[in-house]
């Protein structure tokens, strides 16, 4: 697997302002589910090229936060701002622009626990959906990335597969392929991990860092800790909807301050 | 059997031709009913999941009254309704009576019946496709209709094509039905055959013969386009 070489922080060289440094942005997210509300105020800034990990216990809001950045669930309330541009939301919080919506969305590659590919396309097909039908590029140049991006991931021989036919931990190499095929501005990982047999686990982590390592700016929800103290520049710890303690990843997990990321850190590892 | 096949000859004195001719109108009928169906299903379905209440309501009283009343009384009323609503149209615009061609009064009724089963197999499909492939080409950006293309439709397509066949043969023997109004289908080319001749049961196994051959191709079809859209799953009995 190659790695580096492509910066994305190289075309921002120029620019020193914060706007064009910074990835994303997230103030004051609010989400309830009727009346149980999941996150409390919740804010997050990712510059280019850094990688946030979100950490937190079952329940503390932490897929619900990731899934909002890229309105798969309607806030209630916040403000998100990708590459220096506003979502406009309704007072519902629903997406006020739908093409807005939609072409924010093709910059943010989102990466799912449960994989997700089109069962019905082989994962050459799957990996040229987005680029060839949504961002209508044409189909040679599409295909001859896609056979980079899976080579890449370790599954250059398996281009005419269909998903179901590969391993968990294949399923989401390519499904992170089928990302990177629109070259996002962020990546949102959920739990990438979580569905995966222990054993396949690594090959997918490995192709994470490999990203983190050629600056591509990611968040990232998980559960592996090991993982996330190696690779982010910033940890989150979720509790309860709100953001319990943040901080570099050797403060964080090195020396946590509060009762509960401790008890956390004590249950996890 | 010399006579039998006389009679089943192409050419008068046989009424072949004639059993050929209804063979023809019937699936002619069937196909423009079932596409219809499938037209009347597909927005039906649509806006069963995602329509509005009162969308919704309208559309569960039609399947509900659709799949409620007998085919053969359906096929009357509509007919009936349908051809007197157009007559008082034509008369409302200073016309007389209009002729209606057989054909489009077959595909109309059939398709209004067959649009309440689509819609019914086609809301159960959607429903089968995994939410998560939907949620992937919505995180991707892709536009509503794009999606229902490129992700919803094909991936409902495998659930959908078992049912759909049975809906497709019922609309070829539902063309049986439609004898009643007077349109020279199989089932009357016949009937009419028989009646002449006196022969009936030659006559109507022959008819028999021909509405197998229909089912049996269809079978071999439809296997074929459920293999082809089933790709990408594995086989229930194992890999091999």
């Amino acid at each position: 697997m190659s790695s580096a070489q492509t910066a994305p922080q190289a075309d921002a060289a120029d620019g020193t302002d914060s706007a064009s440094q910074e990835a994303i942005r997230v103030e004051d997210l609010h989400k309830s589910f009727g009346d149980l509300e999941v996150l409390k105020g919740v804010s997050l800034t990712a510059a280019r090229g850094d990688v946030v990990a979100i950490i937190g216990g079952s329940g503390s809001g932490k897929s619900t936060m990731l899934r909002c950045i890229n309105f798969l669930e309607t806030p209630s309330s916040g403000r998100i701002i990708v590459g220096g541009e506003e979502i406009a939301m309704k007072p519902d919080g629903s997406p006020a622009k739908p093409k807005q919506i939609e072409r924010i969305r093709t910059r943010l590659g989102m990466v799912f626990q449960a994989f997700n590919l089109w069962t019905h396309r082989t994962l050459l097909e799957n990996v040229i959906e987005v680029p060839v039908h949504v961002l209508g590029i044409p189909k040679r140049e599409a295909t001859a990335r896609a056979v980079e991006l899976l080579e890449r991931v370790g599954l250059g021989e398996k281009h005419d597969s269909y998903p179901a036919f590969l391993s968990g931990g294949q399923q989401q190499r390519a499904a992170i392929a089928r990302a990177l095929a629109v070259d996002p501005a962020v990546m949102l990982f959920d739990e990438p991990t979580s569905a995966l047999d222990p054993e396949l686990v690594g090959e997918v982590l490995t192709v994470i860092r490999d990203l983190a390592a050629e600056g591509r700016t990611m968040i990232l929800v998980t559960h592996e800790m090991k993982f996330a103290r190696e690779v982010a520049s910033h940890v989150i710890y979720l509790s309860e909807g709100r953001i319990e303690e943040e901080g570099p990843p050797e403060e964080v997990f090195g020396n946590p301050q509060s009762e509960r990321l401790q008890q956390f850190l004590r249950t996890v590892s | 059997m010399e006579q039998t096949l006389e009679l089943l000859s192409l050419s008068p004195p046989g009424w072949g031709a004639n059993l050929l001719r209804g063979l023809a109108a019937s699936i002619q009928i069937a196909l423009g009913a079932f596409g219809f169906g499938l037209i009347i299903g597909f927005f039906g379905a649509m806006g069963k999941l995602y329509g509005s209440p009162w969308v919704r309501d309208l559309l569960e009283v039609y399947t509900t009254v659709v799949r409620a009343v007998p085919e053969l009384v359906l096929i009357l009323i509509l007919y009936f309704v349908g051809t007197d609503i157009i007559n008082q149209i034509a008369a409302a615009m200073g016309r007389g009576p209009v002729e209606i061609s057989g054909i489009a009064a077959g595909i109309w009724v059939l398709g209004v019946v067959q649009g309440a089963y689509a819609t019914e197999i086609l809301r159960g499909a959607i429903k089968a496709v995994p939410p998560g492939q939907i949620e992937a080409a919505r995180a991707f950006g892709m536009p509503r209709g794009l999606l229902a293309r490129r992700v919803t439709i094909p991936a409902m397509t495998a659930f959908a094509i078992p049912g759909l066949a049975n809906l497709w043969l019922i609309a070829t023997k539902d063309t049986a039905l439609l004898a009643v109004v007077g349109f020279s289908e199989l089932t009357l080319e016949t009937r009419q055959a028989a009646q002449s001749t006196r022969a009936y049961f030659t006559f109507f196994l022959a008819a028999g013969f021909l509405y197998l051959m229909v089912t049996l191709l269809s079978g071999v079809l439809f296997g074929r386009i459920e293999k082809w859209a089933r790709r990408g799953q594995p086989s229930h009995r194992g890999t091999s």
